[in-house]
């Protein structure tokens, strides 16, 4: 909900900007019709935990599928959002992966 | 721990609504309550989101407050402390601005003899005898092929006469103008024409010529007898209102098919804003009136000191109000200063450079070197070239890098910047010594003046929005 009300030129170009809603897994014919560009908010490379998807529009293949994404990601957060609460509900979650690099499929999915 | 500060702005009222004008985005935005709210329990304090709801929430729902946060994060009127805008950086435009105005100064001669005139005055920066007092027609021809070559692909163009007093190069500027019209047709691009003028000169063959024309006029003027004959004198010293009075009837009879403006240079000793404002718009029928302070270094007689900034700033104000009152009942008020900020305003302007000079503004010297602007031209060192050769975009570059508002570190934490961004480069250039050095001798005369136009912006905002619409384009 706006708070705020655009009255010039300018702030209605912002508005048009941040009306974009993240189109990053959703198909182009999907339910929603995209109207603007596509700009997917998320992590954009493949150690980022996180959901997005890759070359040929799959998820299956990153290191963070959709089913990891615990809390909104749009808007509100962006690197938090995409990682769960490591100081209360998961303090372990990277345990097991000391390089990311080398053991991010050692990452265990979690479930709020 | 995510810590909430405000981010950069300028609060203000219009017809009593609260509105943000916020800074470097030049946005403008209507709060509701629950903002203002937030936005004052912030202050200038760091505050995690928390406690900004607890303090919040014996008078909005939580969610609602934390709504609202989001909101104002997203247009940036909060901040996380942690996200803080990087320092701006003088950064050149990314691409080649096309010149669209080129100001010719056909003539540096004049047959007034004005106290405060910056170019033959005490402060003038061009000696005017090294170079001609004439532009010859062949160097105006190359003027106009200078401007459509740099014009880029911008299908209009504005062609500008100046001087001296311009229409004493008359031949030339009307044979300049014709080689424009035809030019442009084969080109396929437009030219608009426009000059300034002391209107000494205007005889009926010189009005029947703006008529046929479209000329935009502009006439210099000070006001009524008594502030025209103070300063704008011939040699002789006698005042020149007697004469210019009927031509500038005449022209005001004929010439309706631009708009005919005032342009009003204010002294110490010549403040009477509105008294000149009822003069030239109401009795005269001036379309416009628009004001400036006199240019020139501080020391002078006639140069404005801080006291009368003010007498200045609290007559635009009243003008101001009533240019309000006339658009809420659909009538036209002509006091320019204050269309002109409304609409940059309206736009969002947020300017890296005060102007557009050197950008897509230049002027031209009578001997076809090419400066910054008209008030530049024949000062070699504010050369940007000439009309034979065209840009040196070495220099244009250098120029640009140098005056960047990221070199204004004293308009780094101001809010008027996106507007102001330092001021007249020539004001600066008289006061101080330097193009580069922003214009700290007004600022809180236009942190004022820029105040004043937000409030009639946002008072537009709420009860007329469509008037705001004419700025749309």
């Amino acid at each position: 909900m706006r708070h705020t009300k655009a009255i010039n030129q300018k702030a209605r170009r912002i508005d048009a900007l941040s009306d974009q809603d993240v189109v990053a897994l959703q198909t182009p014919n999907g339910p929603v019709a995209q109207t603007g560009p596509h700009i997917p908010l998320g992590c954009s490379f493949v150690f980022s935990p996180g959901w997005e998807v890759d070359s040929t529009g799959g998820t299956a293949g990153l290191c963070q599928p959709v089913e990891r994404d615990l809390y909104d990601c749009h808007i509100t957060c962006f690197w938090p959002a995409h990682v769960p609460d490591l100081y209360n509900h998961a303090p372990d979650w990277t345990g097991k992966c000391a390089a990311a690099a080398k053991d991010w499929r050692k990452i265990d999915l979690i479930f709020p | 721990m995510t810590l909430l500060r405000r981010g950069e702005y300028h609060a203000f009222e219009g017809d009593g609504a609260p509105f943000l004008y916020l800074v470097p985005s030049a946005a403008v935005y209507r709060l509701d309550d629950t903002s203002v709210a937030v936005l004052d329990e912030i202050g200038d304090r760091d505050l995690a989101p928390n406690d900004l709801a607890n303090s919040l929430g014996s008078r909005f729902p939580l969610a609602e407050v934390r709504t609202t946060i989001e909101d104002l994060v997203r247009v940036q009127a909060i901040r996380t402390v942690a996200d803080q805008p990087p320092p701006v950086k003088a950064e050149a435009p990314r691409r080649r601005i096309p010149l669209t105005t080129l100001v010719v100064n056909v003539t540096s001669k004049c047959n007034l003899s004005c106290t405060y005139c910056y170019e033959y005055g005490e402060d003038k920066i061009v000696e005017a005898s090294t170079k001609p007092r004439f532009m010859t027609e062949e160097t105006a021809r190359k003027s106009v092929d200078f401007m459509f070559a740099e014009s880029g692909d911008s299908p209009n163009v504005n062609l500008t006469f100046f001087g001296g007093e311009t229409l004493l190069n008359f031949k030339v500027l009307k044979s300049a103008l014709a080689y424009a019209r035809t030019r442009a047709a084969e080109l396929g691009k437009t030219v608009s024409t426009s000059l300034t003028t002391n209107a000494t000169l205007l005889r009926e063959e010189v009005i029947d010529w703006m008529v046929e024309n479209d000329v935009g006029v502009t006439v210099s003027i000070d006001g009524g007898k008594e502030q025209q004959d103070r300063f704008r004198t011939f040699s002789n010293g006698k005042g020149s209102y007697d004469l210019i009075r009927p031509n500038i009837e005449a022209l005001l009879k004929r010439h309706h098919r631009r708009p005919v403006g005032a342009r009003v240079t204010l002294t110490k000793q010549n403040l009477d804003v509105i008294g000149i404002y009822r003069h030239l718009a109401e009795e005269l029928g001036f379309w416009e009136v628009g004001f400036a302070p006199v240019t020139t270094s501080w020391q002078r007689d006639y140069a404005i000191q801080d006291e009368g900034f003010f007498q200045m700033l609290s007559q635009f104000k009243v003008l101001a109000a009533e240019y309000l009152e006339h658009a809420l009942a659909g009538k036209r008020h002509r006091f320019s200063n204050v269309r002109d900020t409304l609409e940059e305003i309206h736009k969002g302007m947020n300017k890296a450079y005060p102007c557009g000079a050197g950008l897509g503004l230049m002027g031209v010297a009578t001997d076809g070197d090419v400066a910054l602007c008209h008030r530049f031209a024949g000062s070699d060192s504010h050369k940007l070239g000439n009309v034979t050769g065209g840009v040196d975009h070495a220099l244009q570059d250098d120029y640009l890098k140098r005056h960047h508002i990221a070199n204004k570190t004293d308009c780094a934490t101001c809010w008027a910047r996106p507007i102001c961004a330092g001021g007249c480069y020539h004001e600066a250039n008289t006061r101080y010594g330097s193009t580069e050095r922003p214009n700290l001798h007004y600022c809180d005369w236009i942190r004022s003046w820029t105040n004043t136009c937000l409030e009639v912006y946002g008072a537009l905002a709420e009860k007329k929005p469509e008037f705001l619409a004419q700025f749309d384009s």
